[in-house]
Protein backbone atom coordinates (compact mmCIF):
# COMPACT_ATOMS: atom_id res chain seq x y z
CA UNK A 1 0.00 0.00 0.00
CA UNK A 2 3.41 1.84 -0.48
CA UNK A 3 1.10 4.48 -2.67
CA UNK A 4 -1.79 4.82 -0.60
CA UNK A 5 -0.96 8.26 1.22
CA UNK A 6 -4.57 8.93 3.29
CA UNK A 7 -4.28 9.56 6.50
CA UNK A 8 -7.32 9.70 8.60
CA UNK A 9 -7.24 13.33 10.36
CA UNK A 10 -4.66 15.67 10.76
CA UNK A 11 -3.52 14.62 14.11
CA UNK A 12 -3.07 10.70 12.55
CA UNK A 13 -1.12 12.86 10.10
CA UNK A 14 1.39 14.96 12.14
CA UNK A 15 1.34 12.05 15.30
CA UNK A 16 5.04 11.11 13.99
CA UNK A 17 6.09 14.03 12.57
CA UNK A 18 8.33 15.00 15.39
CA UNK A 19 9.91 11.73 15.86
CA UNK A 20 10.68 11.32 12.77
CA UNK A 21 12.65 14.73 12.24
CA UNK A 22 10.23 16.12 10.23
CA UNK A 23 8.89 18.79 12.66
CA UNK A 24 11.37 20.63 14.79
CA UNK A 25 11.90 24.12 16.22
CA UNK A 26 13.84 26.59 13.45
CA UNK A 27 12.11 24.54 10.60
CA UNK A 28 11.02 26.03 7.17
CA UNK A 29 7.56 25.79 6.27
CA UNK A 30 6.06 26.62 2.85
CA UNK A 31 2.42 27.69 3.47
CA UNK A 32 -0.01 27.51 0.06
CA UNK A 33 -2.98 30.26 -0.50
CA UNK A 34 -3.44 33.91 -1.22
CA UNK A 35 -5.15 35.69 1.45
CA UNK A 36 -7.68 32.91 2.85
CA UNK A 37 -7.93 31.44 -0.43
CA UNK A 38 -7.03 28.28 -1.17
CA UNK A 39 -4.75 28.02 2.33
CA UNK A 40 -4.66 24.73 4.15
CA UNK A 41 -7.00 26.05 7.15
CA UNK A 42 -6.50 22.84 9.24
CA UNK A 43 -3.05 21.82 8.64
CA UNK A 44 -2.50 24.91 9.84
CA UNK A 45 -4.44 24.44 13.11
CA UNK A 46 -2.21 21.15 13.33
CA UNK A 47 0.98 22.72 12.81
CA UNK A 48 0.01 25.34 15.24
CA UNK A 49 -0.85 22.58 18.30
CA UNK A 50 2.25 20.46 17.57
CA UNK A 51 3.95 24.19 19.36
CA UNK A 52 7.05 23.74 17.07
CA UNK A 53 8.65 27.41 16.93
CA UNK A 54 10.94 29.79 15.47
CA UNK A 55 9.28 29.12 12.40
CA UNK A 56 10.50 30.44 8.77
CA UNK A 57 7.29 30.35 7.28
CA UNK A 58 6.97 31.08 3.15
CA UNK A 59 3.49 32.35 2.39
CA UNK A 60 2.01 34.85 0.17
CA UNK A 61 0.42 36.83 2.79
CA UNK A 62 0.54 35.82 6.66
CA UNK A 63 -3.36 35.56 7.35
CA UNK A 64 -5.21 37.51 9.35
CA UNK A 65 -5.51 38.10 12.85
CA UNK A 66 -7.47 35.36 13.75
CA UNK A 67 -7.28 32.50 11.04
CA UNK A 68 -4.85 31.19 8.59
CA UNK A 69 -0.78 31.79 9.39
CA UNK A 70 -1.83 35.04 11.84
CA UNK A 71 -2.99 31.91 14.06
CA UNK A 72 0.38 30.98 14.32
CA UNK A 73 1.95 35.07 14.90
CA UNK A 74 -0.49 34.87 17.85
CA UNK A 75 1.16 32.24 19.42
CA UNK A 76 4.84 33.26 17.99
CA UNK A 77 5.65 30.22 16.35
CA UNK A 78 6.79 32.48 13.93
CA UNK A 79 10.35 33.71 13.38
CA UNK A 80 10.67 35.28 9.57
CA UNK A 81 7.85 35.61 7.05
CA UNK A 82 9.13 35.39 3.47
CA UNK A 83 6.03 37.03 1.92
CA UNK A 84 4.88 39.33 -0.84
CA UNK A 85 2.34 41.21 0.80
CA UNK A 86 0.82 41.09 4.70
CA UNK A 87 -2.31 43.45 4.63
CA UNK A 88 -4.48 44.05 7.07
CA UNK A 89 -3.61 42.43 10.25
CA UNK A 90 -2.89 43.51 13.76
CA UNK A 91 -0.83 41.22 15.44
CA UNK A 92 1.71 40.95 12.67
CA UNK A 93 1.74 45.34 12.68
CA UNK A 94 2.70 44.51 16.31
CA UNK A 95 5.51 41.94 16.09
CA UNK A 96 7.15 43.35 13.12
CA UNK A 97 7.26 47.06 14.84
CA UNK A 98 8.76 46.17 17.93
CA UNK A 99 11.23 43.82 16.11
CA UNK A 100 10.24 40.22 17.17
CA UNK A 101 9.23 39.12 13.50
CA UNK A 102 11.53 39.56 10.59
CA UNK A 103 9.87 40.08 7.06
CA UNK A 104 11.77 38.84 4.09
CA UNK A 105 9.57 40.77 1.35
CA UNK A 106 9.83 39.44 -2.00
CA UNK A 107 8.20 40.66 -5.20
CA UNK A 108 4.68 38.00 -5.85
CA UNK A 109 6.23 36.91 -8.95
CA UNK A 110 9.70 36.59 -7.48
CA UNK A 111 8.63 34.39 -4.82
CA UNK A 112 6.45 32.27 -7.25
CA UNK A 113 9.03 31.60 -9.46
CA UNK A 114 11.61 31.27 -6.45
CA UNK A 115 9.44 28.67 -5.35
CA UNK A 116 9.12 27.28 -8.97
CA UNK A 117 12.80 26.99 -9.31
CA UNK A 118 13.51 25.21 -6.08
CA UNK A 119 11.23 22.80 -6.73
CA UNK A 120 12.54 22.35 -10.22
CA UNK A 121 15.97 21.63 -8.74
CA UNK A 122 17.38 25.07 -10.53
CA UNK A 123 19.34 27.19 -7.46
CA UNK A 124 19.29 30.28 -9.27
CA UNK A 125 17.46 32.31 -12.14
CA UNK A 126 17.57 35.90 -13.43
CA UNK A 127 14.43 38.11 -13.57
CA UNK A 128 13.66 41.62 -14.36
CA UNK A 129 11.53 42.08 -11.74
CA UNK A 130 13.23 44.35 -8.84
CA UNK A 131 16.17 45.97 -11.06
CA UNK A 132 16.73 48.95 -9.52
CA UNK A 133 14.98 48.81 -6.48
CA UNK A 134 15.45 47.49 -2.97
CA UNK A 135 14.69 44.45 -3.67
CA UNK A 136 17.98 43.96 -6.10
CA UNK A 137 20.18 45.53 -3.37
CA UNK A 138 23.19 42.84 -2.28
CA UNK A 139 22.13 40.78 -5.45
CA UNK A 140 24.00 40.01 -8.49
CA UNK A 141 23.04 42.28 -11.76
CA UNK A 142 23.61 40.88 -15.08
CA UNK A 143 22.73 42.46 -18.84
CA UNK A 144 20.86 40.46 -21.51
CA UNK A 145 18.78 40.50 -24.05
CA UNK A 146 14.85 39.80 -23.45
CA UNK A 147 13.92 36.39 -24.80
CA UNK A 148 11.51 37.59 -26.98
CA UNK A 149 13.82 39.89 -28.77
CA UNK A 150 16.66 37.39 -29.14
CA UNK A 151 15.27 34.04 -30.89
CA UNK A 152 18.53 33.95 -32.64
CA UNK A 153 21.32 33.48 -30.47
CA UNK A 154 19.01 32.94 -27.12
CA UNK A 155 21.48 35.55 -25.28
CA UNK A 156 24.92 33.22 -25.96
CA UNK A 157 26.90 35.68 -27.70
CA UNK A 158 29.05 36.83 -25.83
CA UNK A 159 28.17 40.79 -26.41
CA UNK A 160 24.81 40.33 -25.23
CA UNK A 161 25.42 38.85 -22.14
CA UNK A 162 27.13 41.35 -19.80
CA UNK A 163 28.37 40.51 -16.25
CA UNK A 164 28.05 43.87 -14.26
CA UNK A 165 28.78 45.33 -10.75
CA UNK A 166 26.23 43.92 -7.99
CA UNK A 167 24.57 45.68 -5.63
CA UNK A 168 22.89 48.97 -7.36
CA UNK A 169 21.78 51.69 -5.20
CA UNK A 170 18.14 52.16 -4.66
CA UNK A 171 17.81 55.92 -6.46
CA UNK A 172 16.95 56.68 -9.80
CA UNK A 173 20.19 58.68 -10.90
CA UNK A 174 21.67 58.83 -14.21
CA UNK A 175 21.42 56.40 -16.72
CA UNK A 176 23.12 53.41 -16.36
CA UNK A 177 25.78 51.81 -19.11
CA UNK A 178 24.15 48.74 -20.81
CA UNK A 179 25.22 46.81 -24.08
CA UNK A 180 23.09 47.72 -26.85
CA UNK A 181 19.44 46.13 -26.71
CA UNK A 182 19.81 44.59 -23.22
CA UNK A 183 18.18 45.61 -19.63
CA UNK A 184 19.46 44.25 -16.85
CA UNK A 185 18.45 41.30 -14.62
CA UNK A 186 18.65 40.18 -10.98
CA UNK A 187 19.90 36.95 -9.85
CA UNK A 188 17.58 35.46 -7.65
CA UNK A 189 17.72 31.76 -5.72
CA UNK A 190 15.45 29.59 -5.58
CA UNK A 191 13.28 28.76 -2.49
CA UNK A 192 13.01 24.90 -0.84
CA UNK A 193 11.31 24.03 2.39
CA UNK A 194 11.38 21.41 5.27
CA UNK A 195 7.33 20.87 5.04
CA UNK A 196 4.96 22.16 2.84
CA UNK A 197 0.81 22.22 3.59
CA UNK A 198 -1.19 22.20 0.55
CA UNK A 199 -4.89 22.60 -0.10
CA UNK A 200 -6.28 21.17 -2.67
CA UNK A 201 -10.23 20.50 -3.90
CA UNK A 202 -10.28 16.96 -4.67
CA UNK A 203 -7.11 14.43 -3.98
CA UNK A 204 -6.87 10.72 -4.61
CA UNK A 205 -5.15 8.15 -2.58
CA UNK A 206 -2.08 8.25 -4.03
CA UNK A 207 -1.96 12.11 -3.54
CA UNK A 208 -2.93 13.74 -7.22
CA UNK A 209 -4.30 16.42 -6.70
CA UNK A 210 -7.08 19.07 -8.48
CA UNK A 211 -7.19 22.42 -7.85
CA UNK A 212 -9.86 24.70 -7.72
CA UNK A 213 -10.53 28.12 -9.44
CA UNK A 214 -7.97 30.89 -7.85
CA UNK A 215 -7.85 28.96 -4.80
CA UNK A 216 -4.70 26.90 -6.58
CA UNK A 217 -2.17 30.27 -6.60
CA UNK A 218 1.18 28.99 -5.11
CA UNK A 219 -0.69 25.33 -3.85
CA UNK A 220 1.32 23.57 -6.60
CA UNK A 221 4.88 25.15 -6.68
CA UNK A 222 4.74 24.61 -2.87
CA UNK A 223 3.87 20.81 -3.48
CA UNK A 224 6.99 20.58 -5.32
CA UNK A 225 9.65 22.32 -3.15
CA UNK A 226 9.81 20.69 0.13
CA UNK A 227 11.15 17.57 1.77
CA UNK A 228 7.95 17.03 3.20
CA UNK A 229 4.60 17.96 1.41
CA UNK A 230 1.24 17.00 3.51
CA UNK A 231 -1.97 17.74 1.51
CA UNK A 232 -5.36 18.79 2.59
CA UNK A 233 -8.37 18.54 0.56
CA UNK A 234 -11.97 18.72 0.25
CA UNK A 235 -12.86 15.36 -1.34
CA UNK A 236 -10.95 12.17 -1.22
CA UNK A 237 -11.95 9.68 -4.07
CA UNK A 238 -9.98 6.39 -5.00
CA UNK A 239 -7.06 6.48 -7.18
CA UNK A 240 -8.26 5.41 -11.09
CA UNK A 241 -11.34 7.83 -9.90
CA UNK A 242 -9.70 11.40 -11.15
CA UNK A 243 -9.07 11.41 -15.12
CA UNK A 244 -5.31 11.98 -15.69
CA UNK A 245 -5.88 14.81 -18.07
CA UNK A 246 -7.07 16.90 -15.37
CA UNK A 247 -4.42 16.39 -12.29
CA UNK A 248 -2.27 19.37 -11.74
CA UNK A 249 -0.12 17.81 -9.38
CA UNK A 250 1.00 14.55 -9.73
CA UNK A 251 1.11 11.98 -6.63
CA UNK A 252 4.92 11.61 -6.59
CA UNK A 253 5.33 14.69 -4.69
CA UNK A 254 2.29 14.59 -2.28
CA UNK A 255 3.83 12.46 0.90
CA UNK A 256 0.37 12.16 2.98
CA UNK A 257 -3.29 13.36 2.02
CA UNK A 258 -6.06 14.12 4.65
CA UNK A 259 -9.65 15.10 3.94
CA UNK A 260 -11.31 17.89 5.66
CA UNK A 261 -14.06 20.02 5.98
CA UNK A 262 -13.10 23.60 4.94
CA UNK A 263 -14.47 27.00 6.74
CA UNK A 264 -13.50 28.70 3.53
CA UNK A 265 -13.48 32.09 4.92
CA UNK A 266 -13.61 35.53 2.82
CA UNK A 267 -11.63 38.46 3.31
CA UNK A 268 -13.80 40.99 1.08
CA UNK A 269 -16.88 39.83 0.34
CA UNK A 270 -17.93 41.93 -2.49
CA UNK A 271 -21.47 41.63 -3.97
CA UNK A 272 -23.76 43.29 -6.85
CA UNK A 273 -26.98 44.40 -6.47
CA UNK A 274 -29.50 41.79 -8.57
CA UNK B 1 -11.25 71.53 -12.88
CA UNK B 2 -9.72 68.17 -11.63
CA UNK B 3 -10.94 65.15 -13.25
CA UNK B 4 -12.79 63.07 -10.44
CA UNK B 5 -11.90 59.31 -9.63
CA UNK B 6 -14.64 58.28 -12.28
CA UNK B 7 -13.08 60.81 -14.77
CA UNK B 8 -9.61 59.23 -14.53
CA UNK B 9 -10.98 55.78 -14.71
CA UNK B 10 -12.55 56.92 -17.98
CA UNK B 11 -9.67 58.41 -19.43
CA UNK B 12 -7.33 55.60 -18.64
CA UNK B 13 -10.26 52.59 -20.36
CA UNK B 14 -9.13 55.03 -23.78
CA UNK B 15 -5.78 53.15 -23.66
CA UNK B 16 -7.39 49.85 -24.08
CA UNK B 17 -7.46 48.32 -27.12
CA UNK B 18 -9.43 45.12 -28.93
CA UNK B 19 -8.01 42.25 -28.11
CA UNK B 20 -5.50 43.56 -25.07
CA UNK B 21 -4.82 41.20 -22.11
CA UNK B 22 -4.83 44.17 -19.16
CA UNK B 23 -4.39 43.68 -15.42
CA UNK B 24 -5.97 47.06 -13.36
CA UNK B 25 -4.34 47.35 -9.87
CA UNK B 26 -6.15 48.64 -6.68
CA UNK B 27 -7.95 51.85 -6.73
CA UNK B 28 -8.84 54.19 -9.18
CA UNK B 29 -6.99 51.45 -12.12
CA UNK B 30 -10.08 49.05 -10.59
CA UNK B 31 -12.86 51.52 -12.01
CA UNK B 32 -11.41 51.43 -15.32
CA UNK B 33 -13.46 47.66 -15.79
CA UNK B 34 -16.31 50.34 -15.61
CA UNK B 35 -15.56 52.38 -18.51
CA UNK B 36 -14.47 49.73 -21.17
CA UNK B 37 -15.55 51.74 -24.49
CA UNK B 38 -17.73 49.86 -26.28
CA UNK B 39 -16.65 47.75 -29.17
CA UNK B 40 -13.10 46.60 -27.68
CA UNK B 41 -12.97 43.26 -26.10
CA UNK B 42 -10.59 42.90 -23.50
CA UNK B 43 -9.64 40.27 -20.97
CA UNK B 44 -9.03 41.59 -17.74
CA UNK B 45 -6.04 39.73 -16.04
CA UNK B 46 -5.88 38.97 -12.13
CA UNK B 47 -2.04 38.30 -10.73
CA UNK B 48 -3.24 35.29 -8.18
CA UNK B 49 -4.52 33.26 -11.29
CA UNK B 50 -7.30 34.28 -13.49
CA UNK B 51 -7.75 35.16 -17.17
CA UNK B 52 -11.33 36.66 -17.64
CA UNK B 53 -12.83 38.48 -14.29
CA UNK B 54 -16.18 38.98 -14.48
CA UNK B 55 -18.20 41.43 -12.30
CA UNK B 56 -18.56 40.74 -8.79
CA UNK B 57 -21.28 38.10 -8.11
CA UNK B 58 -24.44 38.56 -6.33
CA UNK B 59 -25.08 37.68 -3.26
CA UNK B 60 -26.30 33.67 -3.63
CA UNK B 61 -23.19 33.42 -6.33
CA UNK B 62 -20.12 34.15 -3.73
CA UNK B 63 -17.56 31.78 -4.17
CA UNK B 64 -14.36 32.01 -1.38
CA UNK B 65 -12.25 30.11 -4.02
CA UNK B 66 -12.82 32.72 -6.70
CA UNK B 67 -11.50 36.10 -5.40
CA UNK B 68 -9.20 38.81 -7.64
CA UNK B 69 -5.62 40.42 -6.69
CA UNK B 70 -7.61 42.54 -3.37
CA UNK B 71 -9.10 39.54 -2.28
CA UNK B 72 -12.78 40.69 -3.08
CA UNK B 73 -14.79 37.52 -4.05
CA UNK B 74 -15.26 37.91 -8.10
CA UNK B 75 -16.84 35.86 -10.67
CA UNK B 76 -15.47 34.77 -14.20
CA UNK B 77 -16.50 35.35 -17.57
CA UNK B 78 -17.39 32.79 -20.34
CA UNK B 79 -13.67 32.11 -21.61
CA UNK B 80 -11.66 31.99 -18.86
CA UNK B 81 -8.85 30.14 -17.63
CA UNK B 82 -7.33 29.35 -14.01
CA UNK B 83 -3.60 29.38 -13.46
CA UNK B 84 -1.16 28.48 -10.55
CA UNK B 85 0.77 31.70 -9.16
CA UNK B 86 4.22 30.92 -11.46
CA UNK B 87 1.77 30.77 -14.46
CA UNK B 88 0.23 33.86 -13.80
CA UNK B 89 3.66 35.64 -13.71
CA UNK B 90 5.17 33.83 -16.68
CA UNK B 91 2.44 35.49 -18.30
CA UNK B 92 2.83 39.18 -16.91
CA UNK B 93 6.94 38.65 -16.86
CA UNK B 94 7.43 36.53 -20.24
CA UNK B 95 5.56 39.75 -21.49
CA UNK B 96 1.62 38.47 -22.50
CA UNK B 97 0.11 40.80 -20.78
CA UNK B 98 -0.14 44.18 -23.23
CA UNK B 99 -1.26 47.01 -20.49
CA UNK B 100 -0.90 47.40 -16.61
CA UNK B 101 -2.75 50.32 -15.30
CA UNK B 102 -1.77 50.59 -11.56
CA UNK B 103 -1.33 54.20 -9.01
CA UNK B 104 1.40 55.34 -7.88
CA UNK B 105 3.21 57.73 -4.79
CA UNK B 106 5.86 59.32 -7.45
CA UNK B 107 7.06 59.49 -10.62
CA UNK B 108 10.05 60.36 -12.03
CA UNK B 109 10.82 62.46 -15.21
CA UNK B 110 12.36 59.41 -16.86
CA UNK B 111 9.55 57.30 -15.90
CA UNK B 112 10.53 55.40 -12.34
CA UNK B 113 7.58 54.80 -10.07
CA UNK B 114 7.65 54.51 -6.52
CA UNK B 115 3.95 52.88 -5.34
CA UNK B 116 5.01 50.42 -2.41
CA UNK B 117 6.78 51.83 0.57
CA UNK B 118 6.96 54.88 2.61
CA UNK B 119 10.18 55.10 5.10
CA UNK B 120 8.78 55.57 8.31
CA UNK B 121 5.42 53.71 7.34
CA UNK B 122 4.34 50.02 7.81
CA UNK B 123 5.84 48.18 4.96
CA UNK B 124 2.96 45.81 3.71
CA UNK B 125 5.02 44.34 0.59
CA UNK B 126 5.25 44.80 -3.15
CA UNK B 127 2.40 42.00 -4.09
CA UNK B 128 2.92 42.04 -7.50
CA UNK B 129 3.69 45.47 -8.55
CA UNK B 130 7.09 44.86 -9.35
CA UNK B 131 6.64 42.13 -12.04
CA UNK B 132 3.47 44.70 -13.66
CA UNK B 133 6.18 47.11 -13.52
CA UNK B 134 8.81 45.22 -15.16
CA UNK B 135 7.23 42.73 -17.14
CA UNK B 136 4.27 44.66 -18.84
CA UNK B 137 4.46 45.52 -22.59
CA UNK B 138 2.76 49.33 -21.23
CA UNK B 139 2.52 50.55 -17.83
CA UNK B 140 -0.02 53.20 -18.13
CA UNK B 141 -0.08 55.18 -14.10
CA UNK B 142 -3.36 56.70 -13.06
CA UNK B 143 -2.88 59.06 -9.95
CA UNK B 144 -3.85 62.45 -8.40
CA UNK B 145 -1.29 65.29 -9.90
CA UNK B 146 -0.31 66.31 -6.39
CA UNK B 147 -0.02 64.51 -2.82
CA UNK B 148 -2.79 65.76 0.07
CA UNK B 149 -0.12 68.30 1.50
CA UNK B 150 0.44 69.51 -2.42
CA UNK B 151 4.12 68.14 -3.10
CA UNK B 152 4.42 67.35 -6.42
CA UNK B 153 4.10 63.67 -7.24
CA UNK B 154 5.61 63.61 -10.82
CA UNK B 155 9.52 64.88 -9.83
CA UNK B 156 13.04 64.87 -11.10
CA UNK B 157 14.02 61.93 -8.44
CA UNK B 158 11.81 59.67 -7.04
CA UNK B 159 12.93 60.29 -2.91
CA UNK B 160 11.07 57.01 -2.13
CA UNK B 161 12.28 53.64 -2.87
CA UNK B 162 11.36 52.50 -6.10
CA UNK B 163 9.00 49.66 -7.60
CA UNK B 164 10.77 49.96 -11.10
CA UNK B 165 12.99 51.73 -13.00
CA UNK B 166 12.23 53.47 -16.69
CA UNK B 167 8.98 51.28 -16.77
CA UNK B 168 6.11 54.24 -17.17
CA UNK B 169 4.96 54.64 -20.18
CA UNK B 170 2.00 57.04 -19.59
CA UNK B 171 0.96 59.21 -16.53
CA UNK B 172 -2.93 60.39 -16.75
CA UNK B 173 -3.40 62.52 -13.80
CA UNK B 174 -6.54 64.64 -12.25
CA UNK B 175 -4.85 67.65 -14.36
CA UNK B 176 -3.11 66.71 -17.37
CA UNK B 177 -1.59 63.46 -19.45
CA UNK B 178 1.48 63.19 -20.08
CA UNK B 179 2.79 60.55 -23.00
CA UNK B 180 6.85 58.52 -22.13
CA UNK B 181 8.88 59.66 -25.24
CA UNK B 182 10.73 56.54 -25.30
CA UNK B 183 13.61 57.59 -27.43
CA UNK B 184 14.74 60.53 -25.34
CA UNK B 185 13.66 59.41 -22.07
CA UNK B 186 11.05 62.60 -21.40
CA UNK B 187 7.87 62.78 -20.95
CA UNK B 188 5.13 64.90 -23.33
CA UNK B 189 2.41 66.94 -21.73
CA UNK B 190 -0.59 66.15 -24.69
CA UNK B 191 -3.71 66.59 -22.50
CA UNK B 192 -5.07 69.15 -20.28
CA UNK B 193 -8.03 68.32 -17.93
CA UNK B 194 -10.77 71.06 -18.65
CA UNK B 195 -10.13 74.55 -17.37
CA UNK B 196 -6.44 73.45 -16.74
CA UNK B 197 -3.53 75.75 -18.14
CA UNK B 198 0.28 74.82 -18.95
CA UNK B 199 1.09 77.50 -16.01
CA UNK B 200 -0.76 75.38 -13.64
CA UNK B 201 0.57 72.26 -14.72
CA UNK B 202 4.20 73.83 -14.46
CA UNK B 203 3.51 74.99 -11.34
CA UNK B 204 3.02 71.61 -9.32
CA UNK B 205 5.02 69.87 -11.74
CA UNK B 206 8.62 68.80 -9.70
CA UNK B 207 9.56 67.24 -12.83
CA UNK B 208 11.11 69.09 -15.92
CA UNK B 209 8.85 67.70 -18.97
CA UNK B 210 8.10 68.65 -23.06
CA UNK B 211 5.01 69.85 -24.21
CA UNK B 212 3.66 68.97 -27.23
CA UNK B 213 2.71 71.39 -30.00
CA UNK B 214 -0.94 70.99 -29.75
CA UNK B 215 -2.38 70.59 -25.86
CA UNK B 216 -5.77 68.73 -26.43
CA UNK B 217 -8.05 68.70 -23.61
CA UNK B 218 -8.72 65.85 -21.68
CA UNK B 219 -12.03 64.42 -23.39
CA UNK B 220 -14.41 62.80 -20.94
Amino acid sequence: MAQNKVFRSTDDAFADLKARGILHDGMTVMVGGFGLCGIPEQLILALRDSGVKDLTCISNNAGVDNWGLGLLLKTRQIKKMISSYVGENAEFERQYLSGELAIEFNPQGTLAERIRAGGAGIPAFYTATGVGTPVAEGKQTRAFKRPFEDTKNMNRTPDAASERATSQPASSGGPDFKPAGTRDYVLETGLFADLALIKAHTADTHGNLIYRKTARNFNPMMASAANFVIAECEHLVLAGNLDPDHVHTPGNYIDRVIQTTSEKRIEQRTVRKA
Amino acid sequence: MPLTRDQLAQRAARELRDGFIVNLGIGIPTLVANFIPKGVDVKLQSENGLLGIGPFPLDADVDPDLINAGKQTITALPGSAFFSSSDSFAMIRGGHVDLSILGAMQVSQRGDIANWMVPGKLVKGMGGAMDLVAGVKRVVVVMEHNAKDGAAKLVKACSLPLTGQACVDMVISDLCVLVMDRARGRFVLTELAPGVTLEEIKAKTEASFDCAERLETVVV
